[in-house]
C-alpha cells in the first residue's frame, strides 16, 4: 500500500485506451465499474476530441457480483461489435475487473465475433500507463501484423504517437517532413490515425522510426523479430538529436543524409548576444525518459544551461536515465513521488525547471520559472497552433517555450540598474507574463511555500484601490465580499462600486452588494 | 398572502418511468472528496483503492487545487491482494504516518472503493480500531465511495450518513440543514431563516469536528441537496424528521423550501414576506435576465448529479423552457417528489442509462440545450448540439434567491455564446 496525492501516470488500461483513441477502427471493451468512464474526459476535454473515445465500459455494479458480471461482459462485447462494427476490437479488465476474474479475452474468444479480437493482459497492481500503451500497441500488432514482400521504392513505418500524447500530433509532421526531404516514404503512421487494417501492412516497410519507445519499443522489438525490420534509435528532439536522426535514417534507408536546414532558427537565436543571459542557468530536468534524455542535451549543449538535476518517472528506462545522469555528473531521480521530486527540486534550488504539469506548479510554489517539456498533459499542452518538438521546427518552439518564462535579457539588465524601480524590482517578476509572476525566491535558498491559488488572490486585490476612496463598504458587505472566490471578487467589487455610484448610494452594505449582483446578472 | 405554487393538474410523479440497464456514463462517489474536502477543514479523505480511484481524482479536479490538498489514495498493490491481515496493518502504517504528518487533522475518513470491497477490505473494522488507536484527538469513519455501490453525487450522501451515528444526542428543538454548501450560500440560507426568528439552526456537515451538529426527537431537519436520501435514513433513524419541500433552486424553489420551514416554526406570513419580499424580487429580477435566452428553448438531461429534477423544474416553471427528457442516476421520490409535483407530466422521466440508447434519442430529439457529463460535451457539440456540462452544477454556488440569476446565466451562456460564433464558422 502506497499513499499517493498526484500521479503521473494513470493505470494501465488509460494507456490501451490511449492506443484505442488514437486510431480509427479499433473498439476497446473494458471490463469495469462505472466510475471508471471517468477516462473519457481525458480525451474530450484535455485533447478536445470531438468524438467519444470508442470504448464500451461494462460499468457492473455490486450487486451484479454475485451474478453474471460475465454475461454483463459478453452483451457489452456484442453491443459493442453490433452498434460500431469495428475492424478489430480488443477487450480487457480495469483493476476492479482483474479482481473478478471473469477472463475478458477467454469470453471474448467463444463469442464468434466476425473480426479480430484482441485480449489484453495489464496487470492494474503491479504496472502504470505507459506499460498499458506499450503492451497494447505490441499485441495489436503482433496480431495483427505478418511478414509481406517490402514496398518497391524506400519505405518506413512511424510508430509510438498516440492520443493525449505530449505534442504526438505536430511531431508526426516532422518526422514526416525529415523523411521526405531524404526520399522516404511513409508506410504507416500507427497507432495515430491507424485502422486495423493499416496494421496488417506494416510488414510492407523496410525500417521502423520508433519516434516515442515508451509508447513502441516492444513493437519494434517483435517487428525487428518476425519482419526483419530494423528500428531507429535516435528521438530527433532538438538539433544535433535531429542531425544524428537524420545519418541514422540515410543509414538505415540507404540514402544520402538530406535535410532542408532552412527552417531552422534555434541555432543563430541561441548564439546572438541577446541569449548571452541564458549561459550556465541552472536547469532542472524531470519528466518521461525520453524527453528527458533530448531535454538534458539541449540545456546543455544547444542553451548553454548547466543541468543541476535530472531524472524521470517511468521506472521501465531507469538505467537509461542513471547513465545519462551520469553523464552529467549528477545522480538520477528515478521517482513517481512527487513530494520526492519537489524536495530534490528545492535543494538543487534551479533558477529553472523544465519538467510535467507537476513540476510547473511545484515551480508556482517555489518561485521558479518552469517549461514543460513532456507528458502527463494538461488541456494546455494542446495549442491550436502548430507547435512541434521534434524535427527543425520543433528545435525551434523549443527555445521559445524554454526562454519565455525566463526574465527576458535585456530586462534582467534593467533590473541591476534599476533595482528598486517599482516596475523592475525583483518581486515584479517578468513583466511580458501578466498573470503569473514568480514568488521571489529567499536569499538563502529557502522557499516561501504558495500556492497557486493565493497567488492571483493577492493580484485581484491589489489594484481595487480606485474609487473604494469615495465609497464606504460596511463592514458585513466587506466579509460578504471575501465570501465570494477570488478569481471574481475584484469584478464584484467594482460592479457593486459602479451600481452604487449611479444609484447615488455611499456606504455600501450586503443589500446593495446584492442588488448590484442582480443588475448585472445575465 | 404569497402567491401559491400552481401544482399542475398532471404531474411528473406519476409518470412512467424508463429504466435502461447498459453502460452508464457517470462518476463514482469518490468524486464527491473533491467539495467535501474543502468544506471540512479539519477532515482527510482517505480513499482505499487502486491507482485508477488516484487517477480519477486527480482528472475530476483538475490541477486547481494542487497544493497539498487534504486527500488522497492509499493504492493497493500486489501484496496486499494476497493476504488479508497485510492490508491492515498496511492500512494502519500509512494512516500513522499521514497523521503524523498532518496534526490538523482532527477527522479521517477511511473510504472505501471497488477494489476495496471485492477484496473485502473491511473498512468499518479499520476505522474503529484507528479510532482507538488514535482517541482523542483524531476520529475514523468509513464510507464507500465505489463506482460499484455509488455514482458522482452518492459519495457526499455515504459521507454524510456515516457522520451521522456519531453526531452527539441531543433534545433541543433544532433546525439541522443538511448538504455541503459554499460557505456564501449556506449563511445567505442560516441569515434568512434567523431574520424569520427561525433557530437555533445547525449545519451538517460543519466546517470543524468539534461543531458539528447534535441529533434527537425534537431535531427537524431540511436537505439541501437532493443526493442525500441515506443520510435522511440515518437522520430519521436517530429520531429527527426531515421537512419535505421542493429544492432551493430558483426564486420559487427558495420560496418554497424557506416556507416549508416557516410553516414548521409557525412564523407568521407578514414576517415571511418582509424577509423575502427583497431578495425574491432580485430573484425574478436576475432570472428575468436569463430566462430571455432561455426562454421556449428545449432541454435534455443525462444523468449525472442528481440535481436534473429540481433543476428542470427549476427551468420549466421560471425560465420558460420545454424539458424533453430529464433522467437521473436514480429517483427517490421521497425526497424529489415536491420537485416532481410542480413538472407537468411530459418530458420522459428515466432512471439509470444505457448511454448509446439514450445518445441515440438526444440526437434523434436535438435538444437546443443538453445537459451532460464532461465525457459527452465536446462530442456532442462536434455533432452541433450545445451542452451545459453538470460537473459545474455541483462547484458552482447555485442555491438561493441571490444565485438563482446565475444558475439560469449557466444554462443560458452555451446558448448565448452559440449565438455570437454561428455566423463567423458559417462564414469560414
Ligand atoms: S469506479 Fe471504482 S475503481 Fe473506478 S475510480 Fe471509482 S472507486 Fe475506483
Ligand atoms: S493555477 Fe492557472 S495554470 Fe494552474 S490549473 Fe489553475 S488556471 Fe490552470
Amino acid at each position: 500500500m502506497k499513499l499517493t496525492v498526484w500521479t503521473y501516470e494513470g493505470p494501465p488500461h488509460v494507456g490501451a485506451m490511449r492506443v484505442a483513441t488514437a486510431m480509427k477502427g479499433l473498439h476497446y471493451v473494458l471490463h469495469a465499474p462505472q466510475g471508471d468512464t471517468y477516462a473519457d474526459l481525458l480525451f474530450t476535454m484535455i485533447e478536445r476530441r470531438n468524438h467519444r473515445p470508442p470504448v464500451s465500459y461494462t460499468t457492473f455494479e455490486g450487486r451484479d457480483l454475485g451474478a453474471d458480471t460475465a454475461g454483463i461482459f459478453k452483451k457489452t462485447c456484442m453491443d459493442a461489435y453490433e452498434r460500431f462494427k469495428p475492424q478489430a476490437m480488443i477487450v480487457g479488465a480495469s483493476c476492479t475487473a482483474e479482481l473478478i476474474q471473469d477472463d475478458p479475452g477467454g469470453l471474448a474468444e467463444t463469442m464468434g465475433i466476425p473480426v479480430p479480437v484482441i485480449a489484453l493482459e495489464l496487470p492494474s497492481y503491479q504496472r502504470k500507463e505507459n506499460f498499458g500503451t506499450d503492451e497494447t500497441f505490441y499485441q495489436i500488432v503482433k496480431g495483427l501484423a505478418r511478414p509481406m514482400d517490402r514496398t518497391p521504392e524506400v519505405t518506413c513505418n512511424i510508430l509510438g504517437p498516440l492520443a493525449l500524447g505530449f505534442r504526438h500530433r505536430d511531431d508526426i509532421e516532422e518526422v514526416k517532413a525529415l523523411l521526405w526531404e531524404m526520399g522516404i516514404g511513409v508506410n504507416v503512421v500507427a497507432p495515430f490515425g491507424a485502422t486495423p487494417m493499416d496494421i496488417t501492412t506494416l510488414g510492407q516497410a523496410h525500417f521502423n522510426v520508433a519516434m516515442y519507445p515508451e509508447h513502441c519499443e516492444t513493437a519494434c522489438r517483435h517487428l525487428e523479430r518476425v519482419c526483419g525490420q530494423p528500428f531507429t534509435r535516435t528521438v530527433p528532439i532538438g538539433v544535433g538529436a535531429t542531425h544524428d536522426f537524420v545519418a541514422e535514417v540515410a543509414k538505415l534507408a540507404g540514402v544520402e543524409p538530406r535535410t532542408d536546414l532552412s527552417r531552422l532558427r534555434q541555432p543563430w537565436w541561441s548564439a546572438s548576444v541577446d541569449s548571452t543571459y541564458l549561459t550556465g542557468k541552472r536547469v532542472f530536468v524531470f519528466g518521461d525518459a525520453t524527453h528527458v534524455k533530448a531535454a538534458a542535451r539541449i540545456a546543455r549543449d544547444e542553451m548553454g544551461f548547466e543541468v543541476v538535476g535530472l531524472g524521470c518517472y517511468n521506472r521501465e528506462f531507469a538505467r537509461d536515465i542513471r547513465d545519462l545522469a551520469k553523464e552529467f555528473g549528477l545522480t538520477a531521480l528515478i521517482t513517481d513521488d512527487y513530494l520526492e521530486v519537489e524536495e530534490a527540486i528545492a535543494a538543487a534550488v534551479p533558477e529553472m525547471i523544465l519538467g510535467t504539469q507537476m513540476e510547473r506548479h511545484i515551480g508556482k510554489r517555489l518561485g521558479i520559472p518552469c517549461a514543460v517539456i513532456s507528458a502527463p498533459v494538461h488541456v494546455q499542452d494542446f495549442p491550436a497552433r502548430y507547435s512541434p518538438q521534434m524535427g527543425w521546427e520543433g528545435a525551434n518552439v523549443i527555445f521559445d517555450t524554454w526562454i519565455h518564462p525566463l526574465v527576458m535579457g535585456l530586462e534582467e539588465h534593467l533590473l541591476h540598474m534599476f533595482r528598486d524601480d517599482f516596475e523592475f524590482h525583483d518581486e515584479a517578476g517578468p513583466s511580458h507574463h501578466g498573470g503569473h509572476a514568480p514568488v521571489a525566491m529567499a536569499e538563502a535558498g529557502g522557499f516561501t511555500p504558495q500556492t497557486p491559488e493565493s497567488l492571483p488572490a493577492k493580484m485581484n486585490d491589489a489594484p481595487e484601490a480606485t474609487g473604494s476612496d469615495v465609497m464606504v463598504w460596511l463592514a458585513d458587505a466587506e466579509k460578504e465580499l471575501k465570501k465570494i472566490p477570488f478569481f471574481v471578487r475584484g469584478k464584484a467589487r467594482r460592479n457593486t462600486e459602479t451600481f452604487a455610484a449611479s444609484q447615488g448610494i455611499s456606504q455600501i452594505s450586503v443589500e446593495t452588494l446584492y442588488e448590484a449582483k442582480a443588475h448585472y446578472a445575465r | 398572502m404569497n402567491n401559491p405554487i400552481a401544482i399542475p393538474a398532471q404531474s411528473c410523479r406519476d409518470a412512467p418511468v424508463l429504466k435502461q440497464r447498459g453502460q452508464r456514463e457517470v462518476f463514482c462517489g469518490l468524486t464527491g472528496i473533491i467539495w467535501l474536502h474543502r468544506k471540512m477543514q479539519d477532515a482527510f479523505f482517505l480513499v482505499v483503492g487502486s491507482r485508477t480511484c488516484a487517477h480519477l481524482l486527480q482528472s475530476a479536479a483538475g490541477v486547481m487545487i494542487f497544493a497539498e490538498p487534504r486527500f488522497g489514495t492509499a493504492i493497493l498493490e500486489e501484496g496486499d491482494l494476497a493476504g488479508m491481515a497485510d492490508a491492515h496493518d498496511e492500512l494502519d502504517r500509512e494512516v500513522a504516518r499521514l497523521l503524523a504528518r498532518r496534526p490538523d487533522i482532527k477527522q479521517l475518513f477511511l473510504v472505501g472503493s471497488c477494489p476495496s470491497e471485492v477484496i473485502k477490505l473491511d473498512l468499518a473494522r479499520a476505522a474503529e480500531r484507528l479510532t482507538i488507536e488514535h482517541a482523542p484527538h483524531v476520529r475514523v469513519l468509513n464510507y464507500s465511495g465505489s463506482g460499484i455501490e455509488t455514482t458522482f453525487t452518492q459519495g457526499e450522501d455515504a459521507c454524510l450518513a456515516s457522520m451521522v451515528p456519531v453526531l452527539p444526542a441531543t433534545d433541543a428543538r433544532e433546525l439541522m440543514l443538511v448538504g455541503a454548501l459554499p460557505d456564501v450560500v449556506e449563511d445567505q440560507a442560516v441569515k434568512l431563516l434567523t431574520d424569520m426568528g427561525v433557530g437555533p439552526i445547525r449545519v451538517l456537515p460543519a466546517p470543524r469536528s468539534a461543531a458539528m451538529p447534535g441529533v434527537g426527537d425534537n431535531t427537524v431537519y431540511a436537505l439541501l441537496q437532493p443526493f442525500l436520501s441515506d443520510t435522511a435514513a440515518a437522520l430519521d433513524r436517530r429520531g429527527a424528521r426531515m421537512i419535505p419541500a421542493p429544492f432551493p433552486f430558483g426564486e420559487e424553489g427558495t420560496t418554497a423550501w424557506l416556507r416549508a420551514i416557516a410553516d414548521e416554526f409557525g412564523v407568521d406570513a407578514e414576517t415571511f414576506e418582509r424577509v423575502t419580499a427583497a431578495p425574491r424580487a432580485r430573484a425574478r429580477k436576475a432570472v428575468a435576465a436569463a430566462a430571455e435566452t432561455l426562454s421556449g428553448k428545449s432541454i435534455f438531461f443525462f444523468p449525472d448529479s442528481q440535481l436534473e429534477i429540481p433543476l428542470a423544474r427549476f427551468l420549466t416553471r421560471e425560465c420558460g423552457m420545454e424539458a424533453i427528457e430529464i433522467s437521473a442516476p436514480y429517483i427517490h421520490k421521497g425526497i424529489v417528489g415536491p420537485d416532481m409535483d410542480l413538472i407537468p407530466a411530459g418530458p420522459t422521466i428515466s432512471e439509470g442509462q444505457d448511454v448509446d440508447l439514450q445518445l441515440d434519442r438526444a440526437r434523434a430529439a436535438r435538444p437546443d440545450l443538453t445537459v451532460c457529463g464532461l465525457g459527452l460535451a465536446n462530442p456532442l457539440e462536434a455533432e452541433g448540439l450545445s451542452t451545459k456540462w453538470a460537473i459545474e452544477l455541483v462547484f458552482t454556488p447555485v442555491h438561493f434567491y441571490e444565485q438563482a440569476g446565475d444558475l439560469a446565466a449557466l444554462f443560458a451562456r452555451p446558448l448565448r455564446r452559440k449565438a455570437i460564433l454561428r455566423p463567423q464558422v458559417a462564414a469560414e
